[in-house]
């Protein structure tokens, strides 16, 4: 894992050193409101619905078991007790207090870690595979280049006033467990005559106006990456729009110009711009990349794990459903379901962040990562010591097997936490999961992504869900507009509108609708649902939705 | 009126020459030959959180421009460092935010070379 260099750990004390100042001259009227919020914002403090709301990065998703304890220490002694994982693989707190927050950074810093730039108008944390580092299907591991990135982007003097939010992130393999295509740079390590380079996508992104990103360049070599990246965000720095914050993404600029005119203007910044650096990023991407090595790996026989499977169906159940191949044949990565049935998608108490953290230095090599997904992955378990990793998660109330499942939804804050919310999102997820769960059908249903957002944001990435719901507000009441056919994978697609919206308790007979209907649509059991949704189209959805004769246009 | 700060701060206007002046929604390729020859170049920031500013500077720097680079505008203390790391010399800033944030609270970033991720990747 990385650990900060001398340099990193001068940085994070200066940059806390500055935030606690900046914290002082807003109180004594220095800063004005306008003047501050960015700064805030780019030290990771929101102003929520009833509070302020302090996202954490973790960079890349990986963190260690230290670092995890400090997080539930944190909960506890500045927040409720508990935490939110993100989607964008970092932690909210939503309930610190304003003079305490300069307090919880310096907490920060003395684990390695930081809430730079996990808001406003910058570079954000660089997202990526989950699996990275664990997987057998992986060219390379994609996190040295989301750490040399991470460097780079840190109070990068040019970009932290663009018009809007940046985000990147990275994959390393072609099935993209980290959705390179909604991203305003994607970028896949790709394999040519031996050498490794990056397939570089720009202009993706969700929100109100959800676009796939558009290869601009094949192969790039690694080292052309970090010139690259500033011609691809100085040139949207100067084209993007300012005048209207909801056209202002990358994805608007690359859209409203065309591809073949952006690209015109980045490759001719990038090539002037390209003989300004001297090389010695490679020489650092290579230190860093020694620190992500993988841990000796335990040889330890898996008697006792298929043992356990063949006499303890509860265990047999959450292998089924949470284990994932590692690429060492007696290992495996354990997905941690943040998804217990009726709870907040995403949620961990400082017990359970303990739990895991013990876990992780008892039996995971002291490594944790956050999922896109609002899941926790311990990515190297031998697999003798499942059982055992089992066993403990049950008593902390972890073992909720259903990865994969409906009830594994991504889901936003929503309304009840959120000041941008439309629509509580958090309860449609829990009426989602216990009803499903109580008729007895999750199981049957299988593999299914729903996805919901409670406002056009789209912050639970509705557009991507094989079943998307979006909460708006229709003249003050709550009303979800239904999407289906969206996908993440490397099959990307942005779901298709179904027809008028529901109403708060008609979401889930709606779903429960849908559904039915691929139970008796499916070819066989292993067809998915949105494999099926493939094969058959939208309409036998949309007929059992809204019936034969009402126009579902 | 307005205030000039540097890295040791605040000082009184002390250019008498020409200056070319340059808006943050200047073409791309007009910006180099704008400025070529110029002694100073002043880049307008319509807001502090319109952040062209930055990237024209960098970009004339690059492009070979030797001469006097200033900031102006509602720019912060805050933003100090910014500026220069992107090839600004100084800052001009209006009276009354000049009055709000004093001259201690921009030398607070005079330290601008120090912890400078991206001078450290490019060499």
């Amino acid at each position: 894992m990385y650990e900060y260099s001398d340099f990193d750990e001068a940085f994070v004390r200066a940059r806390a050193a500055q935030f606690r100042q900046q914290v002082e001259r807003r109180l004594d009227g220095s800063l004005t409101e306008e003047e501050f919020r960015p700064l805030r914002l780019m030290n990771g403090l929101y102003l929520q619905l009833h509070a302020y709301m302090l996202r954490i990065a973790i960079p890349y998703g990986t963190l260690s078991a230290g670092q995890m304890r400090q997080l539930a220490m944190i909960a506890e002694r500045w927040d409720e007790g508990y935490g939110h994982f993100t989607t964008r693989q970092n932690i909210q707190f939503n309930w610190p207090k304003l003079v305490d927050v300069p307090d919880i950074i310096d907490a920060l810093a003395d684990v390695q870690m930081h809430a730079i730039q996990t808001s406003g108008n910058t570079i954000r944390n660089t997202t990526t595979d989950v699996f990275a580092g664990a997987a057998a299907d992986e060219i390379a591991d994609p996190r040295p280049i989301a750490e040399l990135i991470r460097e780079w982007s840190t109070d990068h003097a040019e970009f932290q006033f663009l018009p809007r939010k940046f985000k990147i992130a990275i994959t390393g393999t072609e099935a993209d467990r980290a959705v390179i295509r909604a991203h305003d740079i994607g970028l896949q390590l790709v394999e040519k005559d031996g050498e490794i380079g990056l397939k570089v996508l720009v202009g993706g992104g969700l929100g109100r106006t959800p676009m796939l990103g558009q290869v601009i360049r094949d192969f790039l070599p690694v080292a052309d990456l970090l010139p690259y990246l500033e011609a691809v965000i100085s040139t949207y720095n100067l084209m993007g729009r300012r005048d209207n914050k909801y056209k202002a993404r990358i994805k608007i600029t690359v859209f409203e110009n065309g591809l073949d005119a952006f690209k015109a203007a980045v490759e001719e910044e990038f090539a002037r711009i390209r003989p300004t650096f001297s090389g010695v990023d490679q020489e650092i991407l290579r230190v860093i990349a020694a620190q992500f090595a993988p841990p000796a790996f335990k040889n330890d026989p898996v008697d006792s794990y298929e043992a356990a499977l063949s006499v303890d169906p509860v265990f047999r159940r959450w292998v089924a459903r949470n284990i994932t191949a590692h690429k060492v044949e007696n290992h495996a990565i354990v997905t941690i379901s943040l998804k217990e049935h009726g709870k907040t998608p995403g949620d961990a108490t400082a017990d359970q962040m303990r739990v895991m953290a013990d876990l992780a230095d008892r039996y995971g090599y002291g490594e944790l990562r956050i999922s896109h997904e609002q899941n926790v992955v311990l990515p190297h378990v031998a697999k003798a010591d499942l059982p055992a990793v089992h066993a403990e998660l049950l008593r902390a109330g972890l073992a909720t097997a259903n990865v994969g499942l409906l009830s594994d939804m991504i889901c936003c804050p929503g309304m009840d936490y959120c000041a941008l919310a439309t629509a509580r999102s958090i309860p449609v997820a829990e009426n989602l999961a216990t009803h499903f769960r109580d008729i007895g059908l999750e199981d049957e249903i299988g593999n299914l992504k729903i996805k919901i957002s409670g406002c056009i944001n789209a912050c639970g990435h509705h557009h991507i869900g094989h079943i998307g719901i979006l909460g708006l507000d229709r003249a003050g009441v709550e009303n979800y507009q239904i999407t289906l056919g969206g996908d993440a994978g490397p099959q990307a697609a942005i779901g298709d509108k179904t027809g008028p919206g529901f109403a708060y308790d008609e979401v889930v007979p709606a779903i429960e609708r849908i559904l039915r209907a691929y139970l008796a649509l499916r070819e066989s059991p292993a067809e998915t649902f949105i494999d099926a949704f493939r094969r058959l189209g939208a309409a036998p959805f949309k007929e059992a939705l809204y019936g034969e004769n009402r126009d579902a246009a | 009126m307005s205030v000039i700060v540097r890295d040791d701060g605040f000082h009184a206007e002390d250019f008498a020459g020409t200056a070319v002046e340059i808006a943050s929604d200047i073409k791309s390729d007009e910006l180099v030959q704008l400025a070529s020859g110029a002694d100073m170049v002043r880049i307008l920031f319509p807001s502090f959180s319109d952040g062209r500013g930055f990237t024209l500077a960098r970009r004339l720097r690059d492009a070979g421009y030797a001469g006097r680079l200033r900031a102006v505008g509602p720019v912060i203390a805050d933003q100090y460092a910014m500026a220069r790391r992107s090839g600004f010399d100084e800052v001009e800033i209006p009276d009354d935010l000049a009055a709000r944030q004093p001259e201690e609270q921009w030398k607070f970033r005079a330290d601008w070379r120090a912890h400078d991720y991206r001078a450290r990747m490019k060499g």
